[in-house]
């Protein structure tokens, strides 16, 4: 069968799981809407987790992105890993015990006041919609890719498919789900890895075959082997970066601060019934991310080196078919500047003849490792998985803000428990049209945005949280002040380096030696030493804050 | 003891068990991976540098061992206090 057919029947399938899983679990209180109705067993949280955290990137471009920077991908890797021992001590069963349903509810009970609960709906929804327009435009791509179908089609099946489970199952819905999602992405994942493992070092394992041998009979180690192409070719070293140490330190603590910080991810740990679950289902959620995590690097150093093997100094007429199938996506370009038939691929771009996306190294590696057709069909049904998994997380944040947070909480209080229902519904699909708009007409800053969108919960959201639970004496003055400022900090900073003056968004201009992507840590930092000078120079929290922090510490009264 | 002084010591615990986790899991991201990666680079285990292992592999397996400690020493904790939910 061929490639197309197959992925038409892994796509179709995975998809009716998804609307029967939809149908099955609709949701029938606004309980069940915003946390399932409070008893999912906590194995299965840390899957839909896992599925809820690993987005569109993770799947399709984070691999090529390691690919390319070696060592300094790891910024990615610790990052988006390291954030959930953070989770797991400072956050989730503590957020548990307080036992309600939203990260505004938090701020709004804990600092007794509507302006921090309006700044936390805020972040979580600016947030949350910064990385759905990614996820929705995954779904296009990758319907375009694999099926040949327009971008913009592809952007409205995804709709209509989130429309489906978030819409009538709210959280329920989208746990379950994800599970689904889940166990279909990392089959997707692991199968090619598994492959290109045996195929070039004869390990099965990619995280072991990653520091083995190559089995071309040289006997040299795959990362040696690799360091070497790399710097004859002008890169730096695969195994050493470019990037400063200050910068990696600072990259590193601000996506790992805004990862424990990123709302869709936090609520996750209301669904549980009980504190020991919340704290388990850490455990769970980082084991299904870290299967991923620690095959994502084995598969970017086994396609780089591939891919040199494969296209440096080569003759173009004799490349492999693959070079040339993705060569009419625009993903490989060619332009031969030398004229003498080759292609050069060299760090010096005047003499640089190849110009490869990082997307390669993930959907081209099936047919890099001549894998039969059903392969490529599973890559795009994981693909998808992946998009579809966290667009839901995302959407469902964004609509319990509007109908819990802004309605229920704030403007109508007098809402009944069904019209609040309904208001969740409607809020959840109408950000399902927003998302879908911002799919078919990406703004063309995403990239820059998530790095904001990390800043932003690494100097608002996690600091406030944490305080707010460690700190008793912390007040709805420091608070706020110290949010205002991280924020504040955060935005100029990046707003000038990423939109104001690009020209000079250089290690020499940086503080510090620190680029925007890192510079959350800093804000993290003003917010924390604002927040607690404004709060010892203001009056103490109310004696039933202090009663509230008290009983959130402990799971039950002796 | 009276229940105040329960929850205190409790939470005394509680603290201490975090300093230390989140201890090690400074010295190995921070330390291991970034700061002294290129001083652990010259000791290879099979054909990884060290520094670059604990960097792309061996953070997140301690991450992993981490939580699971913590799980272990806090449901402990939990019981010891008499204060696990039913």
């Amino acid at each position: 069968m061929s490639i197309e057919i197959w992925t038409y029947i892994l796509v179709g399938l995975s998809f009716a799981v998804y609307i029967g899983i939809a149908i099955m679990s609709r949701a029938a209180s606004t309980k069940e809407f915003y946390v399932a109705g409070g008893g999912v067993p906590p194995l299965a949280n840390g899957m839909a987790t896992a599925a809820d955290w690993m987005s569109a990137a993770s799947f399709i471009s984070m691999a090529g992105l390691i690919s390319f920077m070696g060592y300094d991908g790891s910024v990615y890797l610790m990052g988006w890993t390291g954030g959930y021992v953070l989770l797991a001590l400072l956050l989730a069963p503590y957020l548990r015990k307080f036992g309600k349903f939203t990260i505004p509810d938090f701020f709004g009970d804990r600092y007794y006041s509507q302006a921090a609960r309006m700044i936390a709906v805020f972040a979580a929804i600016f947030i949350s919609f910064t990385y759905v327009a990614g996820q929705m435009r995954g779904v296009g791509i990758v319907f375009s890719r694999f099926l040949n179908v327009d971008i913009d089609i592809g952007v409205v099946i995804g709709m209509i498919i989130v429309f489906f489970y978030a819409v009538l199952g709210g959280m329920k819905g989208i746990t379950y789900t994800q599970v689904a999602q889940y166990v279909i992405l990392i089959f997707a994942y692991l199968v090619p890895a598994i492959f290109i493992s045996i195929m070039v070092t004869n390990n099965p394992i990619p995280q072991l075959g990653f520091g083995a041998q190559l089995n071309d009979g040289s006997g040299m180690y795959l990362l040696d082997k690799l360091d070497g192409l790399n710097t004859a070719l002008g890169f730096a070293p695969y195994t050493s970066g470019t990037k400063t140490t200050a910068d990696v330190f600072f990259i590193t603590a601000a996506l790992m601060l805004g990862t424990a910080g990123l709302p869709h991810v936090i609520v996750r740990f209301f669904t549980v019934p009980k504190v020991k679950d919340a704290r388990m289902s850490v455990f769970w959620a980082l084991l299904f991310i870290s299967i991923l995590y620690t095959t994502a690097p084995a598969i970017a150093a086994f396609a780089r080196t591939n891919l040199i093997q494969t296209v440096s100094e080569k003759s173009y007429a004799e490349a492999p078919a693959w070079v040339k199938n993705w060569e009419k996506t625009g993903l490989i370009k060619f332009e031969d500047k030398n004229k003498d038939g080759k292609m050069q691929y060299v760090k010096d771009k005047a003499a640089n003849e190849l110009t490869i996306d990082r997307d390669i190294m993930v959907l081209a590696n099936p047919e890099i490792a001549k894998l039969p057709n059903w392969v490529v069909g599973l890559i795009a049904a994981g693909a998808l998985a992946a998009a579809l998994s966290t667009a839901a997380g995302l959407l469902l944040t964004v609509s319990t803000s509007i109908s819990h947070d802004l309605l229920k909480k704030n403007l109508k209080p007098d809402l009944s428990e069904k019209g609040e229902l309904l208001a969740a519904r409607i809020s959840a699909g109408g950000a399902v049209l927003v998302a879908g708009y911002f799919g078919i007409h990406p703004p063309g800053f995403v990239a820059e945005v998530v790095a904001f969108a990390f800043g932003l919960a690494a100097s608002s959201i996690f600091p406030a949280i944490v305080m707010g639970i460690f700190d008793k004496r912390m007040n709805k003055e420091g608070a706020i002040a110290g949010m205002v400022t991280g924020l504040a900090f955060t935005t100029a900073y990046i707003v000038y380096f990423k939109f104001v003056n690009p020209d000079i968004n250089t290690v020499d201009h940086w503080w510090f030696g620190i680029s925007p992507e890192g510079i959350g840590t800093g804000g993290a930092i003003i917010n924390a030493v604002v927040s607690f000078a404004v709060s010892r120079a203001t009056p103490k929290p109310p004696a039933e804050v202090e009663a509230m922090v008290e009983d959130i510490r402990v799971p039950r009264k002796a | 003891m009276s229940n105040d002084k329960q929850t205190n010591l409790y939470w005394k615990k509680n603290i201490l068990y975090l300093a230390l986790l989140l201890g090690v899991w400074f010295i190995v991201s921070y330390g291991f991976s970034i700061v002294f990666a290129n001083s652990l680079n010259s000791v290879k285990i099979g054909g990884f540098k060290l520094g670059f292992w604990f960097a792309q592999q061996g953070s997140i397996y301690i991450y992993l061992v981490l939580i699971a400690i913590y799980v272990f020493l806090m449901n402990r904790l939990d019981k010891e206090f008499n204060v696990e939910e039913k």
